[in-house]
């Protein structure tokens, strides 16, 4: 069934399709009206789950763990400061490798206060072991929440679904909405085996010493080191269970098919326009225009970041002249994140294609067709001498 | 509680939920606290427990040393996972758990203190069991929110605390929460009755435990039980139950109604951490003291 809803219905949408049995959220803007759909959900009896209005994003995720830990599906959504509070329960619900499914509606973090879109919150938190999942349009936020369940549950890894504040969050667009049945058959049950449970107790996330130590039945038992790097395999190893389930998903549902990687008019390109969320389909217009100028230009949205998709990245850009890399985010000091992991996959491709930099839209700031035209059309003139810094869009110095 | 329903050691259960040759120190008070309670507490009872003493206890991976279903948590959250584990026990239709969060002063009154006023307020339906030992005694004696004035930590290591100890059990009551109960390490009994009126209830429930501390209060192990029976016979710290708002003193402190009490200075000359206190400070404490128990 289509219908045209926000962005933030949309994710409480797939929410409510995924069946979520225990819901923990905290207010903040831009995610509110997504908690605030799922609690009009679950009082009004629509989906039966435990809805927890917390006191605090740090105990959003504290339910959304415990919660987990006892064998429940769960969920929770933030943006910005709420995520950075969460930071150290991030790396629990990881380490504890619980499958819970995150939203957050993308927005710049302060201070300055600023409750509109970039991406610096998310990015930050790339090292923390979540799988992280990007969208472009509505359509791809309730898809991507119902398949980040099935993938965080056939992974045991948490799972987030980013995408833009305001510029997705509280615009409308039609989506098609899955049938309920056929959400049933593709996602199953969460049915975990080990979980709190007085019929068979068990010490969850105890003090793990440095080395490997026997245990009363003289199996040993790996240190702390073997189960962080038991995390880093399964993660690389999702790259492929999460390629497997978008197939099943297209499959059911009929969308899908570019799980790591979303391009547009790229196969004959020479310079291709990088980035993560809505900026991509911004970029679409902006391709079109400088093809009818005659340049050879396509571009790519980074839909997973993380684990980050490095043979995609390879196969996409490998032999192109030029990658240009926007960004709504940088790892301070040093340059954008995006641009710094685009390189480094790319270290081991054959036929390298020059890689530039864009800083632009931190703090909510417009940007405009034109800015993104410059800048292009800067970067396809003369790529050789842009050197490795980035270089800012639309600032008023 | 009447007389006769009270558990005498004739007559307390003999199973236990606590394996013996744990990590606890020796004459460690949260030792007999915990194995008291979890046998009030019984089989179907699921612990949520932040970064204590009682981590450390439990034991090290992949061997336990507690007989039941127990999930680690982070410092800040026991009541929020508190909260999460119930929101699965009724998602998973399984009501007859009972969910304990279990953590000690600091992870209670102090960095934990947001986590559980949340879970009070929300009326939860959990039991969250304080054992206070008045300072972070497992990252080795720091002074915390509930660490009495003038004692001795190694962050008050020359004047001792400047300020007085922070009154958990009362914040807590201010919440307007069903049970809220004080205990003390060295009346165990009294403990395990409380514990087990609590599972019979519903809702947030709230028991504050006194749990003397060899190594971090500086006095010798064989005297955990005295020093604990001295801080109740003082009248420093007392046992009592507010039970839907209603207030009464139980077991021996009960039993101090109108009588003389032991000086309070004599509690304090058991334990080195007592050692910098000035008279006049033993004064002050004394008259408030006093002035409380004028009161009841």
């Amino acid at each position: 069934m289509h219908i045209i809803e926000s962005g933030n219905v949309a994710a409480a949408t797939g929410v409510k399709l995924s069946r979520a049995q225990v819901i923990a959220a905290y207010p903040i803007t831009p995610q509110t009206p997504l908690t605030e759909k799922l609690s009009e959900f679950v009082e009004g009896g629509e989906l039966d789950a435990q809805y927890i209005p917390v006191e605090s994003e740090h105990s959003a995720m504290g339910v959304c763990i415990a919660a987990s830990t006892a064998g429940t599906r769960a969920f929770t959504a933030t943006s910005a400061n709420g995520l950075l509070y969460m930071n150290e329960q991030l790396h629990w619900a990881v380490g504890a490798r619980l499958p819970i499914v995150m939203c957050v509606a993308n927005r710049g973090i302060g201070a300055p206060w600023t409750v509109w879109n970039d991406q610096q919150d998310t990015i930050a938190q790339r090292d923390v072991g979540w799988i992280q999942i990007y969208c472009n349009d509505h359509q791809q936020i309730i898809d991507s929440v119902i398949k980040a369940f099935r993938l965080a549950q056939s992974v045991s890894i948490p799972v987030m679904v980013c995408y833009d504040g305001y510029l997705l969050s509280h615009t409308y667009m039609p989506f098609d909405q899955p049938e309920q049945s056929k959400v049933d058959t593709f996602l199953p049950k969460f049915a975990p085996t080990h979980f709190l449970n007085p019929d068979d107790p068990a010490n969850f996330n105890t003090v793990t010493l440095p080395d490997v130590r026997p245990g009363l039945d003289g199996k040993m038992a790996p240190g702390y080191i073997e189960i962080r790097h038991n995390l880093q395999e399964d993660l690389r190893a999702s790259l492929d269970v999460y390629e497997e389930i978008d197939t099943a998903f297209a499959k059911d549902f009929g969308r899908g098919g570019n799980p790591f990687v979303e391009q547009y008019k790229c196969e004959d390109a020479d310079f291709v326009a990088v980035c993560i969320g809505s900026l991509s389909y911004q970029l679409r217009d902006v391709i079109d225009i400088m093809r009818d100028n005659g340049v050879k230009i396509g571009v790519m949205g980074v839909q997973m970041y993380r684990p980050f998709p490095n043979q995609a990245i390879i196969a996409a850009l490998d032999g192109k002249k030029c990658a240009i890399v926007f960004e709504k985010a940088l790892s301070y000091g040093n340059q954008g994140a995006l641009y710094a992991d685009i390189k480094s996959a790319l270290y081991n491709s054959k036929d390298k294609p020059l890689v530039h930099n864009y800083i632009l839209g931190l703090g909510g700031r417009e940007i405009k067709t034109r800015h993104l035209l410059d800048a292009l059309n800067e970067s396809c003139t003369a790529p050789e001498t842009f050197g490795d810094s980035p270089r800012w869009i639309g600032l008023k110095l | 509680m009447d007389n006769k329903n009270k558990t005498t050691i004739l007559n307390l259960t003999k199973e236990e939920f606590v394996h013996p040759g744990n990590r606890a120190c020796s004459g460690c008070g949260l030792s007999l606290v915990y194995r008291t309670a979890l046998k009030a507490l019984g089989k179907d009872t699921i612990l949520v427990v932040p970064p204590s003493c009682l981590t450390v206890m439990q034991g090290l991976h992949p061997i336990a040393s507690t007989k039941l279903p127990c999930v680690n948590v982070t410092f800040a959250s026991t009541g929020a996972a508190a909260t999460g584990v119930r929101a699965a026990m009724k998602a998973l239709k399984k009501e007859n758990v009972n969910v304990v969060a279990w953590a000690g002063d600091g992870g209670t009154g102090d960095i934990g203190i947001q986590a559980l006023s949340g879970a009070c307020e929300r009326g939860e339906d959990i039991i969250y069991i304080c054992y206070d030992n008045e300072a972070y005694m497992n990252t080795g004696v720091q002074r915390s929110g509930t660490t009495p004035q003038g004692v001795l930590t190694t962050t008050t290591p020359i004047k001792g605390k400047l300020q007085e100890k922070k009154d958990v059990p009362s914040i807590i009551d201010a919440h307007g929460i069903g049970y809220v109960a004080t205990a003390s390490a060295a009346y165990p009994l009294d403990l395990y009755d409380k514990v087990k009126k609590a599972t019979t209830m519903s809702g947030p429930r709230y028991i504050h435990v006194h749990t003397p501390c060899p190594p971090g209060w500086s006095f010798d192990a064989r005297f955990t039980i005295k020093i604990g029976k001295l801080a109740v016979q003082s009248g420093l710290f007392d046992l009592y139950e507010i039970i839907d708002g209603t207030f009464n003193l139980t077991g021996q402190s009960k039993k101090l109604i109108g009588k003389d009490k032991i000086p309070v200075l004599d509690y304090f000359k058991t334990q080195g951490r007592f050692k910098s206190l000035d008279e006049q400070i033993v004064k002050k404490v004394q008259d408030q003291v006093n002035a409380k128990w004028a009161q009841y």
